[in-house]
């Protein structure tokens, strides 16, 4: 009897102080499902999902608070991801958050630009340089086209520009089959 | 004979087309005709884009360097004649998107005046400084890929490579641009390699050509064996004819063997393959100081008299069709071959590096393709496949837009050569297939390392946020303690002289508000000594030294902005 029980509490001991172990080598830093809504999302960080940013929205579908389809950066494309991720219905963009543009980048216009500096603090992701007084310009390659400097601007100097196809950027097309009319057939 | 002393060895699959290689190599490399106006594009190469160093309406001559190389990887541009620039605009590009990029245009003033040409010395230069001339003087690999040459012309690796392989091999149906230039330049191109040897210190070098083109052979054969070009170990082999045995990886596993595995490149086995128009590029540029402004263009198909022709990189494709009696039906221009050439949108765009062949098509030589089938599954593209891949597994994947098993199945390794859809029973056109699932994976990579970018900034700028927030308050902390101290000592000097308060009133304010006054220089002086900007903390010694010489520069220009007072005042 005796030997039996310590028998079991042995293997108890052995078994939690394993278990211990390896809770503390193996912890996962963060949520690995953030972490996977997160790498789904377009990372404009324009806030029209009603979270400031796309990590916080990413948390906020994790936590089963928010719905999957208030990103229209992110667009239909977006939403299927996450739909595939999360297991959930396929839906579509929630038109109260707004609708999905082409990919578009802000410009300023240098001669009006009175450098003020609003837009650099609006801007999420650091993508305009400037200083007072100083004109400011928008580094294009990292314009996430998110529009948050286009509110705060006093003289209304930015613009958002559809971004074009160029031969750099174009992409082969999906192959469809050519349907040739054959004579005969009226 | 020395080459049937080595033996060849293999690749696996290939096809064999008709070759449609004689009408064009009938008659000698033709010279291009006179342009009045030369569309250049920046963009030739693989890589950055050159920017621009010349304005509208500035005089050129021949060779200048208009467009410089946009970081390592990127190759510059030149004028191909002399003449004055009348624009930098969008011009419509030879690509099958059809669309536009940036040019340099030029109106030729019919005197063709080079630029003062000066052999480069490259015994005495750097390996880096061999790199940055060929960079700057546009040399990038013919053979169609245009690969900027100067990022494989690597003396870096120790003791040097072991094979160098000149591809004359050109195995692609109807093109003959190789063939010509080797039957009449060869003695050029072997001092191209020579030069190509000496940089990358190869021990052996095998020159291949496909055993179709015997007149390039025998020439190349009397080029290597007599004359100033006699050395050790250099080869001329004739390879068996079999499409695509012009691969660079095809054409190194014929000759040496080594068969490219998955995820590495030819360098890491000691070998490296250039083409032979290439070679000939380098020696222009090293021994005679010309940078690559003209290339040899085969026009063929359905074409009354097919030819090669020397042609200036910016010559409308048109004029040199027009040399060549087009036939009526002609229905479409393709760039490069049948197999791997892509269709481009008109006859007006310009001849660029990459241009080895205008091959001009009718329903006659190549019909229409007979409708796309169901893949059976019949295995006939794996057996084909020169880069032992699984087409129909590609196929599958591409076609259903699962990209990450497309990957998996080495999408990447395809060369895009055509074999699988030349033999494909269904008439699938699956390079078209590979080529959507490249473009769309290239894409969406870019995306989401922006994104990614995007991500970064947007999490630093929180954190600075956070700091910001966090040593404001800390600031005003330590004021705020500061105020109150000095409060209290005002109070205590008040206090112990009792005889002042009632005395003056005010002059217990006055007290009050200097004590302030003199803790706040306190604090400002204390903070002037201690603290210094956060930027300037942690630096290296180089950068110090940089910012006390501009500080000096500095000095130097407050000194000279003072008013010069004259010597007597």
């Amino acid at each position: 009897m005796l030997e039996a029980i310590l028998v079991m509490s042995l293997g108890a001991i052995v078994l939690g102080a394993a278990l211990g172990y390896a809770a503390v080598k193996f912890r996962v830093e963060g949520d690995p499902l953030v972490e996977k809504i997160d790498a789904i999302l377009p990372q404009t960080q324009c806030g029209q999902c009603s979270y400031p940013g796309c990590k916080p929205y990413a948390q906020a579908i994790a936590r089963g608070e928010a719905e999957i389809n208030q990103c229209p950066p992110g667009g239909e494309e977006g939403i299927r991801k996450l739909a595939d991720l999360l297991g959930r219905e396929f839906k579509s963009l929630s038109a109260e958050h707004g609708v999905e543009k082409p990919k578009a980048v802000a410009v300023i216009d240098e001669q009006t630009c009175i450098g003020c500096t609003l837009c650099i603090q609006a801007c999420p992701v650091d993508a305009i340089v400037g200083a007072a007084k100083q004109m400011h310009t928008v580094i294009a390659e990292q314009c996430t086209g998110c529009e948050l400097c286009l509110p705060p601007c006093p003289v209304d100097c930015i613009t958002m520009e559809t971004l074009h196809e160029t031969v750099e950027t174009w992409k082969w097309k999906y192959p469809v089959v050519a349907l040739h009319p054959t004579a005969g057939i009226s | 004979m020395t080459t049937l002393l080595e033996s060849l060895f293999d690749f696996n699959g290939g096809v064999k087309p008709d070759y449609h290689k004689d009408a064009s190599t009938r008659l000698s490399i033709g010279v291009s005709p006179a342009q009045t106006e030369l569309v250049i594009p920046l963009h030739q190469s693989i890589g950055g884009t050159p920017r621009p160093i010349v304005a509208v309406g500035e005089q050129v001559k021949k060779g200048q360097r208009i467009g410089d190389a946009d970081g390592d990887v990127s190759s510059a541009v030149h004028a191909s004649t002399s003449g004055t620039v009348v624009a930098i605009e969008m011009r419509r590009m030879p690509h099958p998107s059809g669309l536009s990029s940036l040019c340099i245009v030029l109106e030729s003033d019919g005197r063709d005046e080079w630029i003062a040409c000066q052999a480069f010395d490259y015994k005495k230069a750097t390996p880096q400084e061999i790199r940055d001339y060929l960079r700057d003087s546009g040399v990038v690999g013919l053979g169609g890929a245009v690969f900027p040459t100067h990022l494989k012309l690597n003396a870096d690796r120790q003791g040097g490579i072991e094979t160098l392989i000149i591809n004359g091999a050109e195995c692609e149906p109807y093109i003959t641009c190789d063939d010509m230039l080797m039957r009449e330049r060869a003695d050029d191109i072997v001092r191209g390699v020579q030069l190509m040897r000496e940089i990358l210190g190869a021990k052996h070098v095998r020159i291949g050509i496909e055993d179709n083109k015997p007149e390039a052979i025998a020439v190349m054969q009397t080029a290597v064996r007599f004359g100033d070009n006699r050395t050790d170990d250099l080869l001329v082999v004739a390879v068996p004819t079999r499409y695509p045995a012009g691969g660079a990886k095809q054409l190194i596993r014929v000759i040496t063997g080594i068969e490219v595995p998955h995820g590495k490149r030819s360098i890491d086995y000691g070998v490296q393959c250039f083409n032979v128009a290439t070679a000939l590029a380098i020696y222009e540029a090293i021994s005679l100081g010309r940078p690559l402004i003209s290339r040899i263009v085969t026009v063929a198909g359905n074409v009354g008299a097919p030819r090669n022709f020397d042609v200036l990189i910016g010559t409308a494709i048109k004029d040199i069709i027009a040399a060549c009696e087009p036939l009526p039906d002609t229905n479409r221009l393709i760039m490069g071959g049948p197999m791997m050439g892509v269709e481009i949108p008109g006859d007006e765009v310009p001849v660029v590096k990459a241009t080895n062949c205008i091959l001009l098509g009718s329903n006659k030589i190549f019909p229409p393709p007979a409708p796309e089938m169901p893949c059976i599954r019949c295995g006939e593209c794996a057996i084909a496949c020169p880069a032992d891949l699984q087409p129909l597994e590609l196929y599958w994947f591409s076609r259903a837009k699962i990209f990450g098993k497309a990957q998996e199945y080495h999408l990447f390794d395809c060369i895009e050569c055509g074999c699988c859809s030349y033999v494909c029973p269904s008439n699938i056109p699956l390079v078209d297939y590979y080529r959507f699932a490249k473009s769309e994976i290239w894409a969406r990579e870019k995306e989401k390392s922006l994104a990614d970018e995007a991500r970064d900034r947007f999490e630093f700028r929180q954190f600075r946020d956070v700091r910001d927030e966090q040593e404001k308050s800390a600031r005003l902390a330590a004021r705020a303690a500061a105020a109150a101290a000095a409060k209290q000592l005002a109070t205590m000097v008040v206090t112990t002289d009792a005889a002042e308060i009632s005395t003056a009133e005010t002059s217990n304010e006055a007290n009050e508000k200097a004590a302030l006054i003199a803790a706040a220089i306190a604090r400002a002086r204390e903070q002037q000594g201690t603290t210094t900007p956060q930027n300037t903390q942690q630096l290296s010694a180089e950068q110090l030294a940089e910012i006390s010489a501009i500080e000096a520069r500095r000095a130097e220009i407050r000194e000279h902005a003072k008013p010069h007072l004259p010597p007597d005042a």
